[in-house]
């Protein structure tokens, strides 16, 4: 197991939902994603699998090239594949508008 | 699809009902609670963003889910006041750890207080499980035990209806608390049992039990055998709809005269009927069993 943080300070515009998606299961993970204590937005994720944080920073950063909200994302991860990752998090965002 | 291919619902084949269907085994544990409740009325308590987590295992380098793996629901079914736990099997094959067993009690226990104080709250739980998570092992094993007390207290009440739909099944500890439902529904994928095959095998080799014999585990322990020697009571397809309306069945039922569990007499008689020399197949405890007399 091992635990990623990252924050992005320049995801500043204002997020007001929350939202829940996705089962820590095999190949799978789940998101929580929630406004931010800050101006900013941060990260947190743990996963089963160890040695993939820079697979997971691109992933993450990729996301934030689209997402400029300052939100509180914790990923609880069991295996997901990028692809995986990725789709989650865009079933999050779109969730939390819903 | 044109109108011309579209035929009445009361003539649909077997293969347009099923397609038409919705499945309750694909969907997560919050899903089925919803799909049980009455539409609309589905409100989750102490969900994901209460963080409400297994605090044992980051301790064993293994990653928790925000609600420990299980959906506990307020809302109504047939108008009245319910409490639905539902078991999510995707984390940690629906294993019962600390908080994830005693947020289901503690659900029987409010349910309990409700009916004390002239609230007919009912309860349902949605089991898919292997029973105890072995890495918080007496903890796990303790909080199930607080379940069989809940059922068994407030099953003096309302009736308790338990569900089984697949694909996990429900083993263990948490088969007993399957059994002291006042009323259990399954599907064929079902399976109910104390120990799964995979464990018998281990324990007792293969001679005693080939867990890859998918045909002869479901013939032992699937949902059909079970409702055909009187273990299960309700034998529902693995459709939303269905099971929500067995489920409101079983409630109109009300509080059986004698709890399964309290026929011990009969069970034993039962037992004794088996001769373990000589071995018994499937169609043989059936007739040997029949259904009992729970209805």
């Amino acid at each position: 197991m091992e635990i990623l943080k990252y924050d992005y300070p320049a995801a500043t515009k204002a997020f007001s939902h929350r939202a829940h998606v996705g089962v820590v299961g095999s190949g799978d993970l789940e998101v929580l994603i929630e406004p931010s204590p800050d101006q900013g937005a941060h990260v947190v994720i743990t996963t089963s699998v160890n040695g993939f944080g820079p697979i997971w920073k691109n992933v993450i950063d990729r996301f934030f090239t689209r997402f400029d909200q300052a939100a509180a994302i914790e990923i609880n991860d069991f295996g997901a594949t990028p692809g995986m990752v990725a789709l989650r998090l865009e079933q999050a965002v779109e969730r939390s508008r819903s | 699809m044109t109108d011309q291919n579209k035929t009445p619902a009361t003539a649909q084949p077997d293969w347009a009902r099923f397609l038409a269907r919705e499945s309750f085994i694909e969907l997560d544990a919050m899903g089925r609670a919803r799909a049980v409740l009455d539409p609309g009325t589905f409100r989750m308590l102490l969900g994901p963003f209460d963080r409400l987590k297994s605090p044992w295992l980051p301790l064993q380098n293994i990653v928790t889910q925000a609600d420990d793996g299980v959906v506990l629901a307020r809302g109504t079914i047939d108008g009245q006041p319910a409490v639905v736990a539902a078991i999510e099997s995707a984390f940690q094959g629906g294993s019962m750890g600390e908080v994830s067993g005693a947020k289901i009690a503690a659900s029987l226990e409010l349910a309990l207080a409700d009916n004390e104080k002239g609230i007919p709250t009912r309860a349902v739980i949605l089991f898919e499980t292997g029973g105890v998570r072995l890495q918080e092992a007496n903890l796990g094993l303790a909080v199930i035990a607080e379940i069989h007390a809940g059922i068994v207290a407030l099953r003096r009440h309302v009736p308790v209806v338990g569900v089984i739909a697949g694909m996990v099944g429900c083993f263990g500890g948490m088969s007993l608390a399957a059994s002291l439902c006042s009323s259990l529904i399954a599907t064929r994928q079902g399976r109910l049992g104390m120990n799964g095959p995979e464990v018998i095998e281990q324990e007792a080799g293969i001679e005693e039990l080939d867990s890859s014999n998918k045909r002869l585990i479901w013939q032992l322990i699937g949902g059909e055998q079970r409702q055909a020697i009187g273990l299960v009571d309700t034998l529902v397809d693995d459709d939303a709809a269905a099971i929500a309306s067995a489920i409101r069945a079983a409630f109109a039922r009300g509080v059986p005269a004698r709890h399964r569990s309290a026929q011990v007499e009969d069970y034993l008689a039962k037992l004794a009927a088996i001769d373990p020399a000589s071995p018994l197949e499937p169609n043989a405890l059936r007739t040997l069993w029949g259904k009992g007399d729970h209805e």
